[in-house]
């Protein structure tokens, strides 16, 4: 087997995995901004000690914790346009399944979060006389968030190795854009080669700025 | 919309109907699991020993294993074990397609077991590989009698779910065509249209393979209890 990476330009990277890359960071960001935003809530909802609220909250984060990735993603392709009555196309249905599935996983973190932070931290709001929203709002929550960045960033980081979960439904992804590119070239192991790199070096790097920053924050606090 | 349970009566067109078809693939997805959790602790554990030992390039091998197997999807790494390493040793090309998913998988949880692992041998008091290796054991057999008994204890609970991430996981192996659960969920799907039929039948057998798992795992968790240890009983 000879592995020849001569075919590789400018052009076809432009054309073939620019475009996966920019979805893949694209669907990242928003499931990473939209899951923490919503686990958040989850979270909240959890620790809120009222019946009504944390049962909702926890079958809602069991549920997608207990159903493969895929599973879920094949779910919401299907459904959605039931729902909605007409079809929504991968990617865009790929956004609100990773941002609902990824809710699950970051309210989890959310919730240690907000649970390190000391009880007396929330007396010392209370005896201050602020209400309950504002001792989490300018409290809790910026505290619980700062410790628990170093494991929201982790998870981000297989956040984007799951993206390439996507294949399930044919969008377009990073990895779409390797295969594509190794079926037009005639090429597929090379580039099938070039993917594992590819991912590797971004999230490989990306975790060691994670550990960085782990250090740093350490020292704080 | 209307239930219509009776697709999975219906013949798939080979003489099985689609309820045979799906407990063939539930017993796909237990094989795939099964065999990738054995290369997955064995390794794992290897890997997360060598990460404890004071031998620098076992340390190093460890942590290259780990870093590398832990960041790259298993996707690509199925399709890397499918595609890329048969073409590179053609004595490969001979073996069934199971073992690729096989491999892909355990190597992918044995970086995360080996962290588990590593983290079980830490937790423990440095004094207690001292004393072993003061008594005059061999460093192995500081770890076979000493360390690794304790270590295996405290880690049992991440291991459970490791374990259950398995078979969450093992779903991936329909991008090689292997037929398992999720591949009869698409492809079940499109014969029949009969999508949430089909996928609330699947779902619910994940539900029910992870619950046993996590079921046996509290068995051996309650059998292995020392008392007085970390998480064991009084």
């Amino acid at each position: 087997m000879n592995l020849s990476f001569a075919f590789i330009d400018w052009g076809l990277i432009q054309s073939f995995i620019l475009k996966g890359f920019i979805f893949s960071v694209q669907l990242t960001l928003v499931a990473m901004v939209g899951g923490i935003a919503l686990g958040t809530v989850i979270a909240l909802m959890r620790l809120s000690g009222k019946k009504w609220l944390v049962l909702p909250a926890a079958f809602y984060v069991n549920t997608l914790r207990s159903i493969p990735l895929v599973m879920v993603i094949l779910w919401f392709f299907l459904l959605i346009p039931l729902l909605i009555g007409r079809p929504l196309g991968a990617e865009l249905s790929a956004m609100v399944t990773f941002t609902v599935f990824e809710a699950a996983y970051y309210s989890e973190i959310m919730r240690a979060g907000i649970q390190s932070v000391p009880k007396g931290q929330v007396s010392a709001g209370y005896a201050v006389g602020m209400t309950y929203q504002q001792c989490m709002r300018f409290i809790v929550l910026p505290q619980a968030f700062r410790n628990m960045l170093p494991v929201l960033l982790t998870q981000t980081i297989i956040l984007f190795q799951d993206t390439s979960l996507v294949y399930a439904v044919g969008a377009y992804d990073l990895l779409k854009g390797f295969e594509v590119a190794g079926k037009n070239f005639n090429r597929p192991v090379e580039m099938y080669l070039l993917a594992a790199i590819t991912y590797f070096v971004i999230c490989f790097s990306l975790s060691m700025l994670v550990r960085r920053l782990q250090k740093k924050i350490a020292i704080i606090r | 919309m209307s239930w219509d349970w009776q697709v999975f009566l219906q013949d798939d067109g080979s003489g099985r109907t689609y309820l045979r078809w799906m407990m063939s693939a539930w017993g796909w997805t237990l094989l795939v699991s099964a065999l990738s959790l054995v290369v997955a602790l064995v390794v794992g554990s290897i890997m997360g020993i060598f990460r404890t030992t004071p031998v620098k390039a076992l340390v190093w091998i460890g942590n290259a294993w780990t870093e590398l197997f832990r960041n790259i999807p298993l996707l690509v790494q199925i399709f890397l074990w499918y595609h890329v390493i048969p073409s590179m040793f053609k004595g490969l090309q001979q073996v069934p397609d199971i073992f690729a998913v096989v491999i892909a998988l355990g190597f992918f949880t044995s970086a995360r077991i080996s962290e588990q692992v590593r983290a079980g041998i830490q937790a423990l008091p440095r004094g207690q590989r001292y004393a072993g290796l003061a008594m005059g054991l061999t460093l192995p057999q500081t770890y076979r009698f000493v360390l690794l008994p304790m270590a295996y204890r405290i880690i049992i609970p991440p291991l459970t779910s490791e374990s259950m991430n398995i078979i969450k996981n093992s779903s991936v192996a329909f991008a090689v065509s292997i037929s398992e659960l999720t591949f009869f969920a698409m492809q079940a799907q499109e014969e029949t249209s009969r999508g949430v039929e089909v996928y609330l039948a699947v779902t619910f057998l994940y539900f029910i393979s992870a619950f046993a798992v996590n079921r046996v795992a509290a068995v051996i968790e309650k059998r292995t209890q020392v008392p007085g240890m970390i998480g064991g009983g009084k």
